[in-house]
């Protein structure tokens, strides 16, 4: 399987029905393809929309239907679409449950970086720190390393979104749940050993005596 | 409100008589708030007019410069902007050139922090206090305040001297109602700006949007340019 389609998918394990989520672009956007057929989630785009569908069938996108990323976006039956003071007092006033971004950079003490790479990569934060610092629950969804390097580190070296901490990060390697300024090993991807997880991420794992495999 | 509701040369008549400069003595400093997602809910004609009149060094405060070739990002392109106060310019290849080139001055602000400044500036609030951007770059030089225990930054009211608003719907009065994902910001800066100039796809008679669908009030709307 695709790295990013076990995370998508055990990342969609931990939506319930009724609940209020806010996917980021990238892997975050594919978890909605991996919810159980039926399950009624409302997915919120800050640029407006709560009820957001799936991309229009081709000849059927409207100009005036469109997700945080600019690109054409169904709304369901029951959406309803707002001005960015109330799709950012939803965020900030507790109203969202959960949202999943993807990340440069988790720290052990559960500190995302996301948002720029000093001197190479500035594209603004976007609404990501309000999302971060708003939501009721946080997931980073991001592979677990880049060019062989861990984005699991032990202290930021890229600029944090928010002082926040994440709850979860999944990566295809890795369950890790940040409580109480450490972050814990909670589940392995499919057919990874802890040892593997281990040699693998630079910050410091608090590993249980049974860590699971992910179920996909 | 005056309405100029044919060709945009009315409206170039009427944006170039005496009310264009007012809150504004030149106007190639003026600050513009721009409507707009990703150029969804952006102006086109308004922007594609500013153009043409080749007004330079403009502040644009905005949620992003939108790509090259679409809303914000025509201006970026004919490089008429000195500021731009937004929350993203990923998806802008030319703002992020100009910006590093040293042209054009990017302040990069969080997305609901933008807004909520904004909102401030225009009912009349001082600024608003937030946690977002605590212990962030975006803290730099601002004040952090403490209320019932917890920790906020002071963000500062934000105004302009243009509002540059796209509708969906807009009657004779200027009464305007917004389409799906193309509100965005627009409601939010209509009240912000001394000169609001609207943009509607469709103009209706009075009393053809519901007042319950009234999202910005007539009142707060100086000019009307119909997408015809």
């Amino acid at each position: 399987m695709e790295p990013q389609t076990i995370i998508a998918r055990r990342i969609a394990k931990e939506l319930s029905p009724g609940m209020l989520v806010n996917l980021g672009i990238g892997i975050p956007t594919l978890v909605a393809n991996h919810l159980p057929a039926g399950m009624h989630v409302f997915f919120q785009s800050e640029n407006g929309l709560i009820g957001t569908g799936a991309p229009p069938e081709e000849g059927m996108a409207h100009p005036t239907l469109t997700d945080a990323a600019g690109r054409p976006v169904t709304a369901l039956p029951g959406a309803s679409t707002f001005d960015s003071a109330m799709s950012f007092g939803l965020i900030r006033g507790g109203h969202l449950d959960l949202t999943v971004l993807g990340g440069l950079q988790v720290d052990q003490a559960g500190r995302l970086a996301n948002w720029m790479i000093p001197g190479k990569m500035v594209p603004g934060m976007g609404g990501a720190m309000d999302l971060v610092t708003g939501a009721k629950c946080v997931i980073v969804a991001m592979q677990h390393t880049a060019k062989g390097v861990s984005k699991v580190v032990k202290r930021c070296t890229l600029p944090i979104t928010s002082t926040r901490p994440v709850d979860l990060v999944v990566t295809e390697l890795a369950v890790i749940a940040f409580r109480d300024d450490r972050a814990t090993l909670l589940e392995t991807g499919p057919g990874v050993s802890t040892a593997q997880v281990v040699a693998a991420t630079e910050a410091e794992l608090s590993i249980p005596n049974q860590v699971p495999e992910m179920a996909l | 409100m005056e309405c100029a509701t044919g060709e945009l040369e009315d409206w170039d008549k009427h944006a170039n008589s005496p009310p264009w400069p007012v809150g504004c003595d030149d106007p190639r400093w003026c600050q513009l708030m721009i409507g707009g997602f990703m150029a969804v809910g952006t102006p086109e004609r308004v922007i594609d007019e500013i153009v043409r009149q080749n007004k330079r060094d403009l502040t644009v405060i905005a949620n992003d410069t939108a790509a090259p070739g679409k809303g914000i990002g025509k201006l970026v392109e004919a490089k008429l902007l000195r500021k731009a106060i937004v929350s993203h310019i990923g998806l802008n290849p030319d703002t992020e050139r100009q910006m590093l080139a040293g042209e054009l001055e990017v302040e990069l602000v969080p997305q609901g922090t933008l807004i909520e400044r904004i909102r401030a500036g225009g009912t009349g609030l001082g600024g608003i206090l937030t946690q977002t951007g605590i212990g962030t770059p975006v803290e730099n030089g601002k004040q952090r305040i403490e209320v019932d225990g917890k920790s906020y930054l002071l963000e500062t009211a934000l105004r302009a001297d243009f509002a540059l608003v796209q509708a969906f719907l807009a009657d004779y009065l200027g009464n305007l109602s917004y389409a799906l994902t193309a509100r965005n910001f627009n409601p939010v800066i209509a009240m912000a700006a001394d000169i609001v100039i609207a943009s509607a796809d469709n103009v209706v008679p009075v009393g053809v949007i519901s007042p319950d669908h009234v999202v910005t009030p007539a009142p707060v709307v100086d000019y009307l340019v119909a997408n015809l």
